[in-house]
C-alpha cells in the first residue's frame, strides 16, 4: 500500500512537471473546451429569458452556475481514452508497461490525476472571466461543497474505469473506434453534458439513472449548484462508488482474459 | 550443479493470421469467409541457462528470437510448452517475478521524453519500491560507470540516441534485476557507444552475477559478451553451445595473412588467394589443411609476418542461416 502511495505521488509529480512544460498547449486546449458550454449557456439563457426568466426550474443565473461548474467537471472528466488504449495495444506500446510489477491502469490514474492540478490552476482565471460575464447564482452549503469535492474525483474514477473497459476490447478486435463513438454519443445525451438532466424527459432520466454517464457529469455539477437533499447527495456518491467497483471488476475480468491475447506487435 | 535460472521445455508460439488475395473482390469475399494461416513463430524449443551465464540468442529477422524473449519475460502467452524463469511461470506475471527481471528493447523507451532522466529514474524507484538509500547508491554507481553525470539533467528529447540508450539501460537496471533480457540493446548506435553499453553489461554481470540473454545483429556484442550462443531459425533451435564450437562446426575455412620480407612471391598453389597487395597476401584455406599449409609457407617463403584467423563471425552466422534455409527449402 505504501509503495502504491509513493508511486501515485511520484507519478502525479511527473505529470505536473511534464504538463507545465506544455502550459500554452494546455491553455489553448482548455479554451477549446470552454467554447462548448459557453454556446449551451448562451442558448439556454436566451430560452430562459424568453420564458420569463427560467427554464425547467433553472434561472439564467442558475444556468450560468451550471455551465461554469461544467467547465471544471469537464476537466476532471479527462481520462486516458479508449483511443489511447487502442493505440498502445495496436502498436505494442503496452509492452513496456506490462513489464512493470503493477497494473498499467495505476499509471493512467495517477498521471491524469496529476495533470488535473495543472488544469485546475489554468482553469481558475477562465472561470473568473466567465463568472464576471454571466453572473452565476451559486449558494452551496458546506455539505454540498464537500460532496462536490469528492464527486469530481469519483467522476474521474468512474470515467477512467468505463473507458479502460472499452479500450481493453482492443485486445480482441483491431479497431473499436466506431464503438467508442457510439458510447461518446450516448454519454453526450445521458450525462448532462449537453443539457442538465432535469430538462430531459422523465423516461430519459430514468434510463440515465441506471447508467454510469450522469454520475460523471450531472451529479457532481448538480451537487454544487442544485438544491439536492443530503440523501440525494449521499446516494449519488454511493452510485459513483458502485460504478467504480463495477469498473474495477470489469477491468480485472477483461484484463485477465484479454492480456493473453496481447501480441505485442511492433517491436 | 546450480539450478538453471531459465528453463525452457518444448516452448512454442503460433499465431493465427488472416490472409487474403489483393483486390476488392477478395476483400469482399473475406468478409464472409475468412482464411487463416498459422505462423509458427517459435516451434518446440528447449534450453537451460544457469545463473550468471551471458548467452547470445542469434537468428535472422523473423527467426523467433524476440518472440521467445517476450514469452520468457511474461509479455506473451506461449501456445504450448513451459518456460520457467527464476522458478516462476512468466505468463502469470506475478509482481515478485517482474520485480526480478528486466527487458530492454533497443527500439522501445521507458523514459519521459520531456523530462530529464533523473525524473524517470525517480518514477522507476517508486514503481519497484526501491528503498531510497539503495536507489541513490545504485543510480549514482550507474551514472558514474556510464559517464553520464551531465546528461541526466537534460530532457531526454535533447540528447542523442546513444546517450538515450545509456539512460534506458540505467532505468531498466535500477531495481538490480537478476535476469536481463536484452533485445538489440545497441541497435543504431555507433561503435564507441556500442562498446560502452557492452562494457556496462559485462560489468553488471560481473558485479551482480545476473543472468543475461542477449539478441543482437552486431556480432561484436556477441563475441565480447557471450561464451555460449543459441541459434534459432524459422522458430527452431539450430545450435546451442559455445561460440567457439559454433565456429568450429560451421567454419570450413581459415584465413591466412602473409607479409613477405622481400615483397614478392607466388601463393596460388597454397590455396585461394583472396587479396594481394604490396607484398601482403590473404589466403583462404580449408580448415583441416591450415597447419600443413602454414608450415609449408614458413618453410618455403621469406615471411616477415603471418596470421591465421577464423573468418568474421558475421560470415559464419550468415552461412549457418543460408545452409539451413537451403535445407529447409
Amino acid at each position: 500500500m505504501r509503495r502504491y502511495m509513493d508511486f501515485y505521488l511520484t507519478s502525479m509529480k511527473i505529470a505536473i512537471l511534464e504538463q507545465f512544460q506544455y502550459r500554452a498547449q494546455n491553455y489553448f486546449y482548455m479554451v477549446g473546451v470552454i467554447i462548448e458550454p459557453t454556446i449551451y449557456l448562451v442558448v439556454w439563457s436566451t430560452i430562459a429569458n424568453q420564458q420569463g426568466g427560467s427554464v425547467g426550474g433553472y434561472t439564467a443565473g442558475g444556468l450560468a452556475a451550471y455551465y461554469i461548474v461544467w467547465t471544471l467537471v469537464r476537466q476532471m472528466n479527462i481520462v486516458f481514452t479508449p483511443y489511447g488504449w487502442e493505440d498502445r495495444i495496436q502498436h505494442g506500446r503496452l509492452s513496456m508497461e506490462l513489464m512493470r510489477p503493477m497494473h498499467p491502469i495505476h499509471s493512467d490514474v495517477s498521471y491524469f490525476a496529476g495533470w488535473k492540478f495543472v488544469m485546475i490552476i489554468l482553469w481558475i482565471p477562465i472561470a473568473a472571466i466567465l463568472a464576471l460575464i454571466f453572473k452565476p447564482t451559486l449558494n452551496p452549503t458546506w455539505l454540498q461543497v464537500l460532496v462536490f469535492f469528492i464527486a469530481i474525483w469519483g467522476a474521474y474514477l468512474v470515467r477512467t474505469m468505463l473507458y479502460a473497459v472499452l479500450g481493453l476490447i482492443t485486445l480482441w478486435t483491431t479497431r473499436v473506434s466506431a464503438l467508442f463513438e457510439l458510447i461518446f454519443a450516448l454519454e453526450m445525451i445521458l450525462s448532462g453534458r449537453f443539457v442538465p438532466m432535469t430538462l430531459m424527459p422523465i423516461w430519459v432520466q430514468r434510463i440515465a439513472y441506471y447508467l454510469p454517464f450522469q454520475w460523471t457529469f450531472f451529479f457532481p455539477i448538480n451537487a454544487l449548484v442544485g438544491q439536492s437533499s443530503p440523501v440525494v447527495l449521499f446516494t449519488g456518491l454511493g452510485m459513483q462508488l458502485s460504478w467504480i467497483l463495477i469498473g474495477i471488476v470489469g477491468v480485472r475480468i477483461i484484463w485477465h482474459f484479454g492480456v493473453r491475447r496481447f501480441s505485442s506487435v511492433g517491436n | 550443479m546450480p539450478f538453471p535460472v531459465i528453463e525452457v521445455t518444448n516452448l512454442s508460439k503460433h499465431y493465427k493470421v488472416p490472409i487474403r488475395e489483393a483486390g476488392l473482390k477478395a476483400a469482399t469475399r473475406s468478409l464472409f469467409k475468412r482464411q487463416y494461416n498459422t505462423v509458427k513463430a517459435v516451434e518446440s524449443i528447449s534450453f537451460k541457462i544457469d545463473p550468471g551465464e551471458v548467452v547470445g540468442f542469434l537468428g535472422p529477422n523473423g527467426a523467433g528470437k524476440t518472440t521467445t524473449l517476450k514469452m520468457l519475460s511474461g509479455l506473451l502467452f506461449p501456445t504450448s510448452g513451459t518456460p520457467n524463469v527464476l522458478g516462476f511461470q512468466p505468463s502469470r506475471r506475478q509482481a515478485e517475478f517482474l520485480g526480478q527481471i528486466t527487458l530492454v528493447m533497443g527500439n522501445r523507451s521507458q523514459m519521459s521524453w520531456d523530462l530529464p532522466a533523473l525524473d524517470s529514474f525517480e518514477l522507476q524507484r517508486s514503481i519497484y519500491g526501491i528503498p531510497r538509500p539503495e536507489f541513490e547508491k545504485t543510480r549514482d554507481e550507474y551514472i558514474e560507470l556510464l559517464e553520464v553525470k551531465e546528461l541526466v539533467r537534460k530532457p531526454i528529447r535533447n540528447i542523442s540516441l546513444g546517450e538515450r540508450m545509456k539512460m534506458e539501460i540505467i532505468v531498466a537496471l535500477l531495481h538490480r534485476p537478476k535476469v536481463l533480457f536484452l533485445d538489440e540493446p545497441t541497435i543504431g548506435l555507433d561503435v564507441t557507444m556500442q562498446r560502452r553499453i557492452r562494457q556496462f553489461v559485462e560489468e553488471y554481470n560481473r558485479r551482480t552475477g545476473a543472468t543475461v540473454l542477449l539478441t543482437s545483429h552486431y556480432m561484436a556484442d556477441v563475441e565480447a559478451l557471450c561464451k555460449r550462443v543459441i541459434v534459432i531459425h524459422n522458430g527452431k533451435l539450430l545450435f546451442d553451445g559455445d561460440l567457439s564450437a559454433l565456429l568450429d562446426r560451421f567454419s570450413a575455412f581459415k584465413t591466412i595473412g602473409v607479409t613477405l620480407a622481400n615483397g614478392f612471391g607466388s601463393f596460388s598453389h597454397y590455396g585461394e588467394v583472396l587479396n594481394q597487395d604490396a607484398g601482403h597476401f590473404t589466403l583462404r584455406i580449408p580448415r583441416e589443411k591450415t597447419p600443413d599449409v602454414t608450415a609449408r609457407i614458413l618453410a618455403e617463403q621469406k615471411v616477415d609476418d603471418l596470421t591465421v584467423e577464423d573468418p568474421p563471425i558475421e560470415d559464419i552466422i550468415e552461412k549457418v542461416f543460408s545452409q539451413k534455409s537451403v535445407e529447409a527449402g
